[in-house]
């Protein structure tokens, strides 16, 4: 009963408070709720199914390029491009991860190879006029346009709700995926790939299938916040450091639960964005700060709490829980029950 | 005709330094086991390193390079003891995370460091070249190339022949056979790693010669590396050398025949290839 009311809380607030909240600080919930929809999506591919991805800024790049270029050269509604880019993604994902697992090799080459292809990904958009090249792509902005959500085009209030929602949906799709047959599949190949296969699960398919609809979804993400940021350039959508950015969050709040990334991405974002504006507001101007930030807290996490943070609360949260429940139940009925209890506390 | 031979033979003498750096990763990789993804930001550490005392006191990059290479050395026995060593029994990509962390604090303390802009040391005889008929070669290039021969062919040697380089092939041969013979495998690990980060400090003092560096290379830097190694066949040392000229000329083709920015993208298409068609590289190992 209580988690209802908590999560009924939750979501009234995450609707309302962007109504009260400055430019800036709404800027920065879209920034965290884009690396948490992205962090999942790289979820899960490593938390769920243990595969190591470090290029997914390969397919949040894909995403976003192929739908504001369709977008900007051709008009396209980008809810048409989005399926075209999920797709495009996923057979890119699945070729990829055919190539790197084909012959069970080990883990480093998969990663490599990842990075590899984010890195091409890079120097080819360097090099495509159709896609603006070194120079960038821009979307056209038209002042005055206020909310326009069939072409994607508004205010940042819409994207908040856009990314709020995406976000939200993606939760609820792979808590409902990790259900199914194939969530348990990707699952035991986590756990143990060679007692997964000893059960008969072609861990090839599985892997395939994994990486295919974590590299989809990811281009989503892309696509959705090229149209909010109206600019791209492949040096920054593509960089190794994009990719990283993306599963700090997971890392830092849990790989592998559903909850982590989300509360990772909500709190390093944040947290990185704030360091930036005061080193602005100090005057000084060191461009890394916020990377550095990033690989310190990476490098600590995984050292002293490998689990990440949400983990670690959990089992804290889930006690204040059942202790709410007890005072409740007090509440509204019975004393003699909590007398009984301390009657069997000072038996025993 | 000699235009497309000279770039062939520039091609061998970038290759050779390739070849020397990535042999620094494959000394790593094929001792300690570890992939260390901050491959390039040593680099790019040691690139910094030689220009900047190339700015100060105008010295030869050259001439520096043994003293780079020491503090090299230590850097990375200071890794391997501090932080690498913690992490020998964890899973494969907790390692590798861990590392990309390292890197990305490296990449962005240089950046902060040093700043974004391209940095190269300058000599007397930079703009000079040896000319062979009609064939011109840049006396910097061919010089860094001979040294990183030279290098490569000592740690080849001290593999072989010295007491020490023995103790770690026993290591990397057999973990537990080394502790049984009662040898210290933390402390030859950080060697390994030592001499690993040593080979990097010698290629990238040769390396500001020859290129502009910024800290942003670092991970382009990492990853030509890897497919070098992996090219020449994990943990096989003599592989990376030959890999690395083969590479080294591959991009000076790549270069010559399309956009020099679009060198880089053929390397990655080589790993593919490989990768499709012999993914255990094609050399054997020597560890």
């Amino acid at each position: 009963m209580n988690r209802i009311v908590f999560i009924a809380i939750g979501i009234l607030v995450s609707l309302l408070a962007p109504l009260f909240l400055d430019k800036y600080v709404l800027s920065i919930l879209i920034l965290s709720l884009y690396f948490a929809f992205v962090g999942q999506a790289w979820n899960l591919m490593m938390g769920f199914a243990g595969q190591l991805s470090l290029g997914h800024a390969l397919y949040v790049g894909l995403g976003a390029y192929l739908g504001a270029g369709f977008f900007v050269q051709f008009g396209l509604n980008p809810w048409l491009t989005i399926i075209f880019a999920f797709c495009a993604s996923a057979v890119l994902g699945a070729f990829i991860a055919w190539l790197g697992f084909r012959f069970a090799i080990k883990g480093v080459h998969f990663a490599l190879l990842t990075i590899a292809f984010a890195e091409s990904a890079r120097l080819i958009f360097d090099h495509l006029d159709f896609f603006g090249g070194t120079g960038g792509l821009f979307l056209p902005v038209k002042g005055g346009e206020d909310w326009n959500f069939l072409q994607l085009r508004g205010q940042p209030l819409m994207f908040y709700y856009v990314f709020l929602g995406a976000t939200a949906a993606l939760c609820l799709f792979i808590r409902s995926l990790l259900k199914t047959r194939f969530g348990y599949y990707m699952m035991a190949l986590r756990e143990d790939q060679e007692a997964a296969q000893s059960l008969g699960i072609d861990l090839l398919r599985v892997k395939i299938i994994a990486v295919a609809l974590s590299g989809g979804i990811a281009s989503i993400g892309g696509l959705l916040f090229a149209f909010y940021q109206n600019s791209l350039f492949p040096d920054h959508t593509f960089a190794m450091a994009r990719s990283i950015e993306f599963l700090m969050g997971p890392i830092v709040g849990g790989v592998g639960t559903l909850v982590g990334p989300i509360v990772g991405a909500l709190l390093l974002t944040p947290l990185g964005e704030a360091m930036t504006a005061l080193l602005d507001l100090v005057g000084l101007d060191l461009p890394g700060t916020k990377h550095l930030f990033y690989g310190l807290s990476m490098l600590l996490i995984m050292l002293y709490l490998p689990k990440g943070i949400w983990p670690f609360f959990e089992g804290y949260i889930t006690r204040l829980f059942s202790e709410k429940k007890k005072n409740n139940s007090h509440g509204d009925a019975s004393r003699g029950d909590k007398g009984k209890k301390e009657l069997a506390a000072r038996v025993v | 005709m000699t235009t497309f031979l000279s770039v062939g033979l520039n091609g061998v003498l970038i290759g050779l330094i390739y070849g020397l750096m990535a042999l620094g990763l494959s000394v790593v990789f094929g001792v300690v086991r570890v992939v260390n993804f901050a491959h390039g930001e040593m680099m790019v550490l040691a690139v910094y390193g030689a220009t900047i005392l190339n700015a100060l006191f105008r010295v030869d990059p050259i001439l520096v390079a043994p003293l780079i290479a020491l503090f090299m050395f230590f850097l990375g026995y200071g890794l391997q003891r501090g932080l690498i060593n913690r992490l020998l029994h964890q899973a494969e990509h907790v390692q590798f995370i861990i590392l990309a962390a390292v890197a990305l604090i490296l990449m962005n303390l240089q950046l902060m460091i040093f700043g974004p802009d391209a940095k190269a040391a300058t000599v007397s005889y930079s703009l000079e070249t040896f000319e062979l008929g009609t064939i011109i070669l840049d006396k910097v290039r061919v010089y860094a190339a001979l040294i990183s021969l030279v290098v490569a062919m000592a740690l080849f040697a001290f593999f072989k022949r010295t007491l020490l380089g023995k103790t770690i092939r026993a290591c990397a041969d057999n973990l537990l056979g080394a502790q049984v013979v009662g040898l210290d495998y933390k402390h030859l690990y950080a060697i390994s790693f030592g001499i690993g980060s040593a080979c990097v400090g010698v290629a990238g003092a040769l390396m500001s010669l020859v290129f502009n560096v910024t800290p942003h290379l670092a991970p382009e830097l990492t990853l030509l590396s890897f497919v070098i190694v992996i090219i020449g066949g994990l943990g096989s040392m003599g592989g990376a050398l030959v890999a690395g000229v083969f590479i080294g000329i591959v991009q000076a083709y790549a270069g010559y025949f399309t956009t020099p920015s679009l060198k880089s993208l053929f390397s990655f298409l080589l790993l593919i290839l490989v990768l499709m068609f012999r993914p255990q590289g094609f050399f054997k190992k020597a560890f």
